[in-house]
C-alpha cells in the first residue's frame, strides 16, 4: 500500500501543474497510464522518476513545438486542418468526461446527437467563412451559390433536426440525464467551437496575428514554470497551490520581451503579415501583398525615464510591436484564468487530466486551456483597433440590395470620396 | 505490484478519466475512502430534487370568492380562461401602446423567464447560498443584454448616436467594451471558486450560460424582428398562441389518439386540427393587419421628434396581387384568380412551423420539467404557472422568423452598409467604388453615359 502511495504522488508530477496532493489527501487518484513510447522509457531508464518525469515533459514540449513549425510552414490550408482536428479532440475530449461523469455512455442516440450538433455549428461557421473569404469562389459554382444565399436557414433547419430528434428521444427514467448531456453538449461547443472558428478568422487576418498570441501563451506558461521553479515562494492562487507570484510576475515581464522579440523578427516577412487570400486563378492560397502601415518601421521617441536607462533617444519599431505588447499582456494576465478555469473543473470532477493523449502532458485540452480566452481577445482586438469591415464582404451584401438602395448608396459612397478629394469629381474613375 | 499497474492501465484504457471509477469496477484492491468518495461522486444521483412543495395558489381573492359555487373542475376552466383573456388583452394595449412598450415589454418578460429557470436551478441543486453566485448570475444577464443591445441600438439609432461624444466612443469599441465585462465576470467567478463547492459553482456557470443562450437571443431576435415591422411580431406570436389554444380545444372535443409519451394529454387530433385552424388563422389575421401601415412598415426612430414612427410606403409585400387559383381548388372555391397579400403565402410558412415545430418546444420544456420534477416554472400567472410555461412553445418561433426574414425577405439594412462603407480605409473605398460602378454599369442601373 505505501508503494503504491509513492508511486501514485510520484506520478502525480507528470500530470499538469496544477495538482495538488494536499487536496487529495491520503488516497491519491490512481496513475495515468504510463504510455510513453518505449523508446524513451529505455532510454531514460537509468534516471531517478523525478527527472525522468522532467525529461518526458521536456522531449515531448520541443516536439509539440518543432511540429508547430512545420505545419507552419506547410502554409493556412494545413494550419486550418490541424485547428480543425484539435478542436474536434477537445470536444471529444470534454464530451468523453460528460459520459463518464454521468455515467451516461448508453444514453440513446446520445452519442450520435453529439457529434451531429457538432457538425450542424461547424457547418454554420465554416459556411460563413467560406462565405466571406472566398466570395468569387463561391460566386462562380452555382451549388455553392445556392447554398451560400440560404446558408442560415439551412443551418437552422440542420440544427432543428437535431433537436427535434433529442426531444423524441427522451427516455422516461433518463430525462434528467439527457437533460443534462445537452447541456453539457451545448456549452462544450460554445467553448470549443466558437473559440477555432476565431482563431482561424485570425488566423485570415494574417498568420502574424495567429502566431504570436499562440506563441505568447506557451511562452507564459513555461516562463512562469521557470521562474516558479527556481524563484517560487508567494501562492498565487489556492486553486493551483503550484502557481506563485514570483513565476506570475517573472513570467509576465518574459512574455511581453518575448512578444517583441518574436513580432520584430516576423514583421518583416510578408508570408507572415499580409492577409490570406484565395486566388482564383491558381485556386490556392496566396499571401503576397503590400505591408500595412502595422508592419513598417516608425521611429519613436523614448520616453524621457527610459532615455537614461537605454542610452537612445529614438528607437525604430514595427507599430505591430506596440500591439504585441497589449496582446502578450493579456496573454500573461488574463490567459491563465482559462488555465485555473481548466484546473477547477478539473478538480469539480476530480480527474486529473482531461485525457491521456501527450504523454506528461495530458489531453489536448490540457495544453490548450489558456488559449482558450486568447483567440476571442485577439479577434475582439483586431475588430476594434485594427481592421475595418471586409471589403469584399460589403460588396456582397451590396449586392443582394434593390436597385433603388444600391443607387442611394452608391451615390453616397461617392460624393464622400469626392469630398475626401479621393476621386476627382471631373475624374471618370 | 507491477500486475496491478498494469491491470489498472489495462482498465484505464477504456474509461481514461474517472481512475476511481475503474478501480472499483475491477474490483480489485481499494481503500474504503477510495469507495466512499465513488459513492460521492456518482453524480446520478447528484442532484436529489427536493420534494416540490404543492403550488402555493396564487389566484386572486376575487376570482375565488366569484367562482365559490362552481366545481372544482369548472373552476380551474374559469381561471385559466379569465387569465387567458386578461393576458391577451394586455397584448393588444400593449400593441396599441407602440414599439418602445413593446420592447420595454419584451425585455421584461426575458428577465423574468431568466429568473424563472435560475431560481429552478438554485432548488435543484441547494445552491442558494453559494458565494457570489445570485450576483454573477445577474451581472451576466446585464453583461449579454448590453452586448445585444449595443448592436442593435447602434444601428438603428444611427443618427441619434451621431449627435452624441460618447455614445460614438461607446458605440466603436462595443465588442470589446462588452468582452471587457464578460472577462471581469469570467475572472470573478474564477475568483471565487471555494474549495468544497467546485462542482456546484461549475453546474450554476453552465445553467447560466445554456439560460442566457436560451432566453436573452430568442427575446433580442424577438426585438429585431419587431423593428422590420410590427407585423413580423404579431403574427408569429399569435399563430403559436392560436396553435395552443386550438390544438387543447380539438384535442378536448375529438382527442383519442396520443401523441407522445412525454406529454399525455396532447393528441394526435388535436395537433392536426391546431394546424389547419391556426393555417387559417395566420391567413386572415396577416391580411387584416397587412392593410395599415402601423403595422407594416419598418420601426424608424425619428431624431426630430425623439420617437419611433412606422410611416412608409409599402412594400410590395403588402400590396394586393392577383394570383391565379391552381385548378384542384378552382372546383372548390369558385374563384379564377383571388386578391392577396404575398406576405399572406410567407403567413402559410410561419404558421406551419409554429403547429409543426413549435410543439417541439413545449416538449422539451414539458421533458425538463419532468426532469427535474416540476410541475410549473413558477407561480407567476394563476392557472396557468410561470412565464416560461407561456413562452416555451415561441422559443424555436423567434430564431425562424428571424432566420426566414434575413434568407428570404429583406437584404441586408442599406445605413448599416453604407456606415460600413464610410469607415474603410480610402484605397479599400476606392476600389469598392471602381467594384460597384462596374456592376451597376453592367445591370443597365447605372449609364455609363452619365456620371451617376
Amino acid at each position: 500500500l505505501q508503494e503504491s502511495e509513492s508511486e501514485n504522488k510520484l506520478d502525480g508530477e507528470t500530470a499538469s501543474d496544477s495538482e495538488s496532493k494536499s487536496d487529495f489527501g491520503g488516497s491519491s487518484p490512481a496513475p495515468t497510464s504510463d504510455d510513453t513510447p518505449e523508446v524513451l522509457n529505455r532510454a531514460l531508464s537509468n534516471l531517478s522518476s523525478r527527472w525522468k518525469n522532467w525529461w518526458v515533459r521536456g522531449i515531448l514540449t520541443l516536439a509539440m513545438i518543432t511540429f508547430f513549425f512545420i505545419i507552419i510552414y506547410l502554409g493556412p490550408m494545413v494550419l486550418m486542418t490541424i485547428v480543425m482536428c484539435v478542436q474536434i479532440k477537445c470536444f471529444h475530449e470534454i464530451i468523453t468526461i460528460g459520459y463518464n461523469v454521468y455515467h451516461s455512455y448508453d444514453l440513446p442516440w446520445f452519442r450520435t446527437l453529439s457529434w451531429y450538433f457538432l457538425l450542424c455549428v461547424n457547418y454554420f461557421f465554416y459556411g460563413e467563412t467560406v462565405t466571406d473569404y472566398f466570395f468569387t469562389l463561391v460566386q462562380r459554382e452555382e451549388p455553392l451559390r445556392i447554398l451560400s444565399k440560404y446558408h442560415r436557414f439551412i443551418s437552422f433547419a440542420l440544427y432543428l433536426t437535431g433537436f427535434c430528434m433529442f426531444v423524441l428521444s427522451l427516455v422516461k427514467k433518463h430525462y434528467r440525464l439527457q437533460f443534462y448531456m445537452f447541456g453539457w453538449t451545448h456549452v462544450t461547443l460554445l467553448i470549443v467551437v466558437t473559440q477555432s472558428h476565431l482563431i482561424i478568422h485570425n488566423l485570415f487576418e494574417g498568420m502574424i496575428w495567429f502566431i504570436v498570441p499562440i506563441s505568447c501563451v506557451i511562452c507564459n506558461d513555461i516562463m512562469a514554470y521557470m521562474f516558479g521553479f527556481f524563484f517560487g515562494r508567494t501562492p498565487l492562487i489556492k486553486l493551483s497551490p503550484k502557481k506563485t507570484w514570483e513565476g506570475f510576475i517573472g513570467g509576465f515581464f518574459s512574455t511581453v520581451l518575448f512578444g517583441l522579440l518574436l513580432s520584430y523578427v516576423m514583421s518583416g516577412y510578408r508570408c507572415f503579415t499580409c492577409p490570406v487570400e484565395f486566388n482564383n486563378d491558381t485556386n490556392s492560397f496566396t499571401v503576397d501583398c503590400e505591408p500595412s502601415e502595422l508592419f513598417q518601421l516608425h521611429e519613436y521617441n523614448i520616453p524621457v525615464l527610459l532615455q537614461s536607462v537605454v542610452g537612445w533617444k529614438t528607437v525604430r519599431m514595427y507599430p505591430f510591436q506596440i500591439h504585441s505588447i497589449a496582446l502578450s499582456t493579456f496573454a500573461s494576465l488574463i490567459g491563465p484564468f482559462g488555465g485555473f478555469f481548466a484546473s477547477g473543473f478539473k478538480r469539480a470532477f476530480k480527474i486529473k487530466d482531461f485525457a491521456n493523449t501527450i504523454p506528461g502532458h495530458g489531453g489536448i485540452m490540457d495544453r490548450f486551456d489558456c488559449q482558450y480566452l486568447m483567440a476571442t481577445f485577439v479577434n475582439v482586438y483586431i475588430a476594434s483597433f485594427i481592421r475595418g469591415p471586409n471589403p469584399s464582404k460589403l460588396i456582397q451584401q451590396f449586392l443582394t440590395l434593390r436597385p433603388d438602395q444600391q443607387l442611394h448608396i452608391f451615390n453616397t459612397l461617392k460624393a464622400h470620396l469626392v469630398d475626401r478629394g479621393i476621386l476627382g469629381s471631373l475624374e471618370d474613375a | 505490484m507491477s500486475a496491478r499497474r498494469r491491470r489498472r492501465a489495462a482498465a484505464e484504457e477504456e474509461e481514461e478519466e474517472e481512475e476511481e471509477e475503474e478501480a472499483a469496477e475491477a474490483g480489485s484492491d481499494k481503500e474504503v475512502d477510495l469507495e466512499e468518495r465513488l459513492r460521492e461522486l456518482d453524480l446520478r444521483s447528484d442532484s436529489d430534487i427536493p420534494d416540490v412543495p404543492p403550488p402555493t395558489d396564487s389566484t386572486p381573492e376575487i376570482l375565488k370568492r366569484a367562482l365559490s359555487g362552481l366545481s372544482a373542475r369548472w373552476k380551474n376552466w374559469w381561471i385559466r380562461g379569465i387569465l387567458s383573456l386578461a393576458m391577451i388583452s394586455g397584448f393588444f394595449l400593449v400593441i396599441y401602446l407602440g414599439s418602445f412598450m413593446l420592447m420595454l415589454l419584451v425585455l421584461s418578460i426575458q428577465v423574468k423567464c431568466y429568473h424563472e429557470i435560475i431560481t429552478i436551478g438554485y432548488r435543484v441543486y441547494h445552491s442558494y447560498d453559494l458565494p457570489w453566485f445570485r450576483s454573477l448570475s445577474w451581472y451576466f444577464l446585464l453583461c449579454v443584454n448590453y452586448f445585444f443591445y449595443g448592436e442593435t441600438v447602434a444601428d438603428y439609432f444611427a443618427t441619434f448616436v451621431q449627435r452624441r461624444e460618447q455614445l460614438q466612443f461607446l458605440i466603436r469599441y462595443h465588442r470589446f467594451i462588452s468582452f471587457a465585462l464578460y472577462l471581469t465576470g469570467f475572472c470573478m467567478f474564477v475568483l471565487s471558486l471555494v474549495k468544497k463547492h467546485y462542482r456546484l459553482q461549475f453546474y450554476m456557470f453552465a445553467w447560466t450560460h445554456v439560460t442566457l443562450l436560451i432566453t436573452v437571443t430568442q427575446s433580442h431576435l424577438v426585438i429585431q424582428n419587431l423593428f422590420e415591422g410590427m407585423i413580423w411580431f404579431l403574427v408569429p406570436i399569435s399563430s403559436v398562441i392560436c396553435n395552443d389554444i386550438t390544438a387543447y380545444i380539438f384535442g378536448f372535443f375529438f382527442g383519442r389518439t396520443p401523441l407522445i409519451k412525454l406529454s399525455p394529454k396532447k393528441t394526435w387530433e388535436g395537433f392536426i386540427g391546431g394546424f389547419f385552424s391556426t393555417v387559417v388563422f395566420g391567413f386572415i389575421f396577416s391580411y387584416f393587419l397587412a392593410q395599415h401601415q402601423y403595422f407594416v412598415c419598418p420601426v424608424e426612430y425619428n431624431s426630430e421628434t425623439n420617437r419611433f414612427v412606422t410611416e412608409c410606403e409599402p412594400s410590395e409585400l403588402f400590396q394586393m396581387k392577383k394570383y391565379s387559383v391552381p385548378p384542384l381548388l378552382q372546383a372548390v372555391l369558385g374563384w379564377e384568380t383571388v386578391n392577396m397579400y404575398p406576405f399572406q403565402m410567407h403567413s402559410f410558412a410561419l404558421s406551419t412551423f409554429a403547429s409543426l415545430i413549435g410543439p417541439f418546444g413545449g416538449f422539451f420544456a414539458s421533458g425538463f420539467k419532468r426532469a427535474f420534477k416540476i410541475k410549473d416554472f413558477a407561480d407567476t400567472i394563476p392557472g396557468h404557472g410561470g412565464i416560461m410555461d407561456r413562452f416555451d412553445c415561441q422559443y424555436l418561433m423567434a430564431t425562424f422568423v428571424h432566420v426566414y426574414i434575413t434568407s428570404f425577405i429583406r437584404g441586408p439594412n442599406p445605413s448599416k452598409l453604407l456606415k460600413q462603407l464610410l469607415i474603410l480605409q480610402p484605397e479599400q473605398q476606392l476600389s469598392v467604388y471602381k467594384t460597384l460602378k462596374s456592376h451597376l454599369v453592367e445591370k443597365g442601373i447605372l449609364q455609363p453615359s452619365l456620371r451617376g
